[in-house]
């Protein structure tokens, strides 16, 4: 059984139609990239698998249980999470804590815990922070785990917001353009980082991505969006020489000859 | 000696205040311009308690009951306001909460069993220094505690950024209605203090203007810090007191001098004094920074 079924998926805003019936399954440990021209709508299909919009047709299965009509905040403690397009961290927060939020719904101690600093507070606390810690340095942030998180340069921001990604212990993670605004050096090191997020963690990665050097060197499998719209799916060569994708990204093929 | 102790009173009265109200605009970031209206339901609540309701036990006993009763009350408004008000944000919440604020005084104006616009008198004196300060390191230990506990962190992180907090897993509307209902109930504490303490209430001791006097006590003191909050309390509330020891005629430029104060807070330091950190943490965020 896959991990997440996307079963006819149309999600409209008044007249305008982002995503039309769009179906994909991902299985437990797949890589996936979801690519596709600015607007055609892959934003959009991440923000009705996590809950932001709930699709105006279709279901979004998680585990076999429907869960589109769930809200944002209950879809990630069942097990989805993701990074936003424009960083979206704890600013003023410091870079542990951005991690300690994450963990708000594997928290088993109750509020009057809390307030009265019983043990079990005390060591659930304990544990968050040995766990973030560990995070971190798989991230290699340890050292900066006292900074705000402003004051991060720009490639360990984007680390840090995958990093609190993984503290809410997903199965799924949806990363959301995540080599925009990097140099080559640091894309290698994303993609590096991204296989290694996938075998340590044993998780789904799905990527919404740009690049196209990073998507073919490391999706398993891509879908091709254009104008909401699913115009292909398949491994990185079929994708590449499927015509449909050469027209959606350079326009149709105009046939010299006849000038 | 009687006069000290009063403004002693007034202090922890108001570091109380700006503790709550800290809880839902310092922690949860939601522009609350009401709070003077749930301190009003929660002194005459508690007022209305000991006038009509004492029951026939010891002062102390009382109090414990009336500040109970004052927290039930302040908290149920805050319930009721909070359901409606939550879903808007930023002015319009500001704006809303103005409203309901003023309404509740004006539902007090306008009922005759509490004294109306003559204000509600005998009531019965259950309160000292002791009750105050007790209520004031009860409350600071709350919002201490709560700050580091998950709940806390959750709260603050809705501050931060909405759409992030939502994807960590955090209920907004659950949190922000918690925040907003538990700082509505301790300022029915305050509430219940000052009624038992100055014996009289007036409706207008109730009104917008003190909702802003509590709002500046807790952006003077940097919004999210408890210790920023009873520090901002102290400052403010001392200020026209030491204003009138060196003279009434500087007296009559209080409210004048309190606005270059801010102004010149705002322009220097738009964080507060403490910013969102707390007196005994600085050290260690300040190593972090360099």
């Amino acid at each position: 059984m896959s991990l997440l079924s996307i079963k006819n998926v149309t999600m409209k805003f008044g007249g305008l139609t982002a995503v039309r019936n769009v179906s994909f399954d991902v299985g437990a440990t797949d890589l996936i990239a979801v690519i596709g021209p600015n607007g055609a709508g892959k934003t959009t299909l991440f923000n009705t698998i996590t809950g932001i919009y709930t699709p105006s047709e279709g279901s979004v299965e998680l585990d076999g249980k429907t869960i589109n009509s769930k809200k944002a905040s209950d879809i990630t403690s069942l097990g989805i999470a993701r990074t936003f397009q424009n960083i979206r961290l704890f600013n003023n927060l410091s870079v542990i804590d951005n991690l300690k939020i994450a963990r708000h719904t594997r928290i088993k101690y109750s509020f009057l815990d809390g307030i009265f600093k019983t043990k079990k507070y005390r060591d659930e606390e304990a544990e968050i922070i040995e766990e973030s810690i560990r995070l971190l340095k798989l991230f290699g942030l340890e050292e900066k785990k006292d900074l705000l998180a402003k004051n991060l340069p720009y490639g360990a921001q984007r680390k840090l917001e995958m990093a609190r990604a993984l503290a809410t212990k997903p199965k799924l993670l949806l990363l959301d353009e995540p080599a925009a605004g990097m140099n080559p050096t640091e894309t290698k090191e994303l993609s590096n980082l991204i296989h290694f997020i996938r075998e340590e963690f044993k998780i789904a990665v799905i990527l919404i991505e740009h690049d196209m050097n990073l998507v073919m060197q490391i999706a398993e499998k891509i879908f091709v969006l254009d104008y909401g719209n699913l115009i292909a799916s398949g491994s990185p060569k079929e994708v590449q020489a499927n015509p449909k994708v050469i027209e959606a990204y350079l326009g149709a093929e105009i046939d010299v000859e006849a000038h | 000696m009687d006069y000290y102790l009063q403004i002693l009173t007034n202090v922890g009265i108001f570091i109380t205040l700006t503790l709550s109200l800290n809880l839902i605009n310092g922690y949860c970031g939601q522009f609350s311009l009401g709070h003077a209206g749930f301190w009003g339901v929660g002194a005459y609540a508690s007022a209305v308690y000991g006038v009509y309701f004492a029951l026939p036990v010891d002062p102390a006993l009382n109090m414990l009951i009336s500040i109970a009763v004052g927290f039930s009350a302040a908290a149920l408004c805050g319930l009721l306001i909070g359901v409606p008000c939550l879903r808007l944000k930023g002015d319009y919440l500001a704006i809303a909460t103005i409203g309901f604020g003023e309404i509740l005084r004006i539902i007090i104006m306008h009922t005759e069993s509490v004294g109306g616009p003559r204000g509600f008198t005998n009531i019965p004196k259950w309160t000292n220094s002791f009750w105050v300060w007790g209520m004031v390191v009860l409350t600071t230990l709350f919002m201490l505690n709560l700050k580091r506990s998950a709940f806390g962190r959750a709260i603050i992180s809705i501050r931060e950024d909405e759409v992030a907090s939502e994807t960590m897993g955090i209920n907004l509307f659950r949190f922000k209605l918690f925040s907003f209902i538990i700082g509505a109930g301790i300022a029915g504490i305050a509430g219940a203090l000052v009624a038992h303490d100055q014996q009289f209430l007036h409706p207008n001791n109730f009104n917008f203007m003190w909702s802003v006097c509590i709002l500046v006590m807790v952006i003077l003191g940097g919004q999210g810090s408890v210790s920023g909050s009873i520090v901002g309390a102290i400052i403010l509330t001392l200020l026209p007191e030491i204003l009138k020891l060196i003279g009434s005629d500087i007296s009559v430029w209080r409210m004048s001098i309190y606005s270059a104060l801010m102004i010149i807070l705002m322009l220097t330091r738009p964080q507060g004094i403490f910013g969102p950190h707390e007196l005994f943490e600085k050290k260690k965020l300040q190593k972090g920074r360099a």
